[in-house]
């Protein structure tokens, strides 16, 4: 029964990772850029939220939907002034200003905050567990999961029955010729990362309810979300989900074998899919 | 009519006297120098070597990794494995650091290979995360908290008694002396290695699979081979400069010698600032990157932050770096690999 507990408590971390991942899949989606900052953006968006939360006194859930318009401005600005200039050809502008932005953004943060982790604050919700069976289930791990869903159905929806999801899949299939039909690619960008940013703070609200965070933690999140992006298979946000839910599973059953052996088992599961099946679960048919 | 095709200029051969004569200066600079220039010369010509080797990786074959540190982490850990379990000299196991991070790379290179581009970039880093964690585990070598390098060890190695007397320094100072005079020796072979690499035939498919890799195949290069030459190459001498570097410290632990800020995010810095894909560029900026660390050095996180922005504006506004910028304006090159078709003269057609 243990072990229905485990890998049902993986499932469930699973939904946190696709939450991490799917911003990052959805930028990768529409322009082929892969923000190396990701991880340092969730973390700025917990520490906008703790802010938040702690000069107006609100309640995290309330705080985190301040924070989703100033998270969208920040993408849209960062896309339209920033990322926007290293897109082309050349793969090394991109990789390396995002890079650049990561550690930034992590000194930034230190600077800011000092390196004391910090958590948002808890109430009864947070810690309430309901019983399934014989397996108790957090209420908390229960609504990441529900949010990831949601998420996932929204960009789902948003792509394929909205004129700006027609935008977005117009321009990521050829931006030039989208430019002919009145789309403006930069514009579309800097829209698409936008959300990308509503999705990261969202991710942010659960990394920070669930458990501590500082400054220097953005990597390690940015290389989960990774891992479930390629296990998925490019361009697939359900896929993404599976990702994050095989890499969830695979820390959970770790850790339950040896605590030392949480990190280096979701790791090792990547690895063993990338080995299996290069282009992930459920690739799209072409790139 | 007899075509010549050459690559040498004459900016190239005063640098190449210029360069001998540097050499030769700072082979003698323990005469004079204090013990404190003698480390931070250490750690400049360690950081130069690391960013020659990121360079040829980025810059020349496209490979952008940021799982250096795996490189850097394993060549340090096999140097204190061997010590500490062979018994062997700390002098010679750096040797086995170079071999101890080509068997890393061997595996790292068929998971990483199958990624491409910027999905590479965070692959390298995985499997960086994965020896770090696996290494964290080896408990002989001190487990997650690390180990030091034994006494008798590092008090008897080689060539130290030797230095000790030459210059009448005690023994500590005596290794400081003989591992900047290594790492002399390694940055002097990595640059030569390099430009020698880049002016031979794979030097020339090199660039051409970078410019662009199917007019590349098309012409016969076999570009899997040449990323696996790069990355292999890359790997053993960012393992040796790994083992060299934690032969000085003489003390290690998983979280420092896989660091991702030490090892790869100072190199990129240094690289990209200086000038990608240019021998000249991690030379100029590893000298900016200790300029900035000097006069930055009480800021502590502001310095990191000044190098990233930095980097990003040079990025944006000059690719090729700062010594792109210098080149463009004045056609020098120092270490030239363009290939020039040389005319005879008409008098003598």
């Amino acid at each position: 029964m243990i072990w229905v507990d485990t890998i049902v408590q993986g499932i469930l971390l699973g939904g946190l990772y696709a939450l991490f991942a799917a911003g990052l899949s959805l930028v990768f989606g529409i322009m082929r850029l892969v923000n190396l900052a990701h991880g340092d953006l969730i973390v700025m968006g917990a520490y906008l939220i703790l802010v938040l939360v702690t000069l107006l006194g609100l309640s995290p859930f309330i705080a985190v939907l301040i924070a989703m318009p100033i998270m969208f401005a920040l993408g849209w600005g960062l896309q339209k002034f920033l990322l926007n200039r290293t897109l082309g050809d050349d793969i090394l502008p991109p990789l390396l200003v995002t890079f650049g932005l990561s550690i930034v953004l992590q000194n930034a943060l230190l600077e800011g905050f000092t390196a004391d982790s910090q958590r948002l604050p808890t109430d009864a919700l947070t810690t309430a567990s309901v019983q399934v069976g014989t397996i108790s289930l957090g209420v908390m791990p229960l609504l990441t999961f529900a949010s990831a869903i949601l998420v996932i159905i929204g960009l789902n929806q948003l792509f394929y029955r909205t004129s700006l999801g027609r935008a977005f899949r117009a321009t990521s299939d050829d931006p030039v010729t989208a430019s002919l039909m009145g789309i403006k690619p930069a514009n579309i960008f800097a829209v698409a990362t936008g959300i990308a940013m509503i999705i990261v703070t969202i991710a942010a609200l659960y990394l920070g309810l669930r458990s501590n965070f500082d400054p220097n933690i953005g990597p390690a999140r940015l290389i989960y979300a990774f891992e479930a992006v390629i296990i998925g298979g490019l361009g697939s946000l359900w896929g993404t989900l599976v990702g994050g839910i095989i890499i969830g599973v695979a820390q959970t059953v770790g850790a339950a074998i040896n605590p030392e052996w949480q990190i280096l088992a979701g790791h090792i599961a990547f690895l063993v899919v990338l080995l299996i099946r290069p282009r992930g679960l459920f690739p799209r048919a072409h790139d | 009519m007899a075509y010549t095709v050459r690559t040498r200029t004459r900016a190239s051969g005063i640098a190449a006297i210029i360069g001998a004569a540097i050499v030769l200066a700072l082979v003698f600079l323990p005469l004079f120098a204090s013990r404190s220039l003698i480390q931070d010369m250490f750690l400049i010509l360690t950081m130069l070597v690391l960013a020659q080797f990121w360079n040829l990786l980025a810059g020349y074959g496209g490979l952008v990794s940021i799982g250096q540190q795996a490189f850097v982490g394993m060549g340090a850990y096999t140097l204190f494995g061997v010590v500490i379990l062979g018994g062997i000299d700390p002098v010679a196991a750096i040797l086995f650091s170079g071999l101890g991070a080509l068997i890393i790379a061997i595996p790292t290179a068929f998971f990483a290979f199958r990624l491409n581009g910027a999905y590479f970039a965070i692959g390298t880093w995985v499997i960086a995360e994965v020896v770090r964690l696996l290494v964290a585990q080896w408990k002989t070598l001190g487990g997650g908290t690390g180990t030091s390098l034994p006494r008798e060890a590092t008090r008897d190695m080689w060539f130290v008694p030797t230095v000790e007397t030459l210059l009448g320094v005690r023994s500590a100072a005596a290794r400081d002396i003989l591992a900047y005079w290594l790492a002399l020796a390694l940055a002097v072979a990595t640059i030569g290695g390099i430009y020698w690499l880049l002016r031979t035939r794979r030097g020339l498919a090199l660039a051409a699979v970078r410019d662009n890799i199917e007019a590349a195949k098309s012409v016969g290069v076999d570009a899997v081979r040449m990323k696996w030459i790069v990355f292999l190459t890359s790997a053993f001498g960012t393992g040796l400069t790994g083992g060299l570097i934690y032969m000085q410290k003489a003390r290690i632990s998983p979280d420092a010698a896989f660091s991702v800020t030490d090892w790869t995010a100072y190199v990129i810095f240094i690289v990209v600032i200086g000038g990608i894909g240019t021998i000249e560029g991690p030379i100029l900026g590893v000298l900016i990157f200790f300029a900035l660390q000097s006069l930055l050095a009480d800021f502590g996180s502001w310095y990191l932050m000044t190098l990233g922005v930095l980097a990003i504006t040079i990025m944006l506004v000059a690719p090729r770096g700062l010594w792109g910028l210098l080149s463009e304006r004045t056609g020098l090159h120092l270490f030239p690999v363009r290939r020039q078709l040389v005319a005879p003269k008409p008098s003598e057609t």
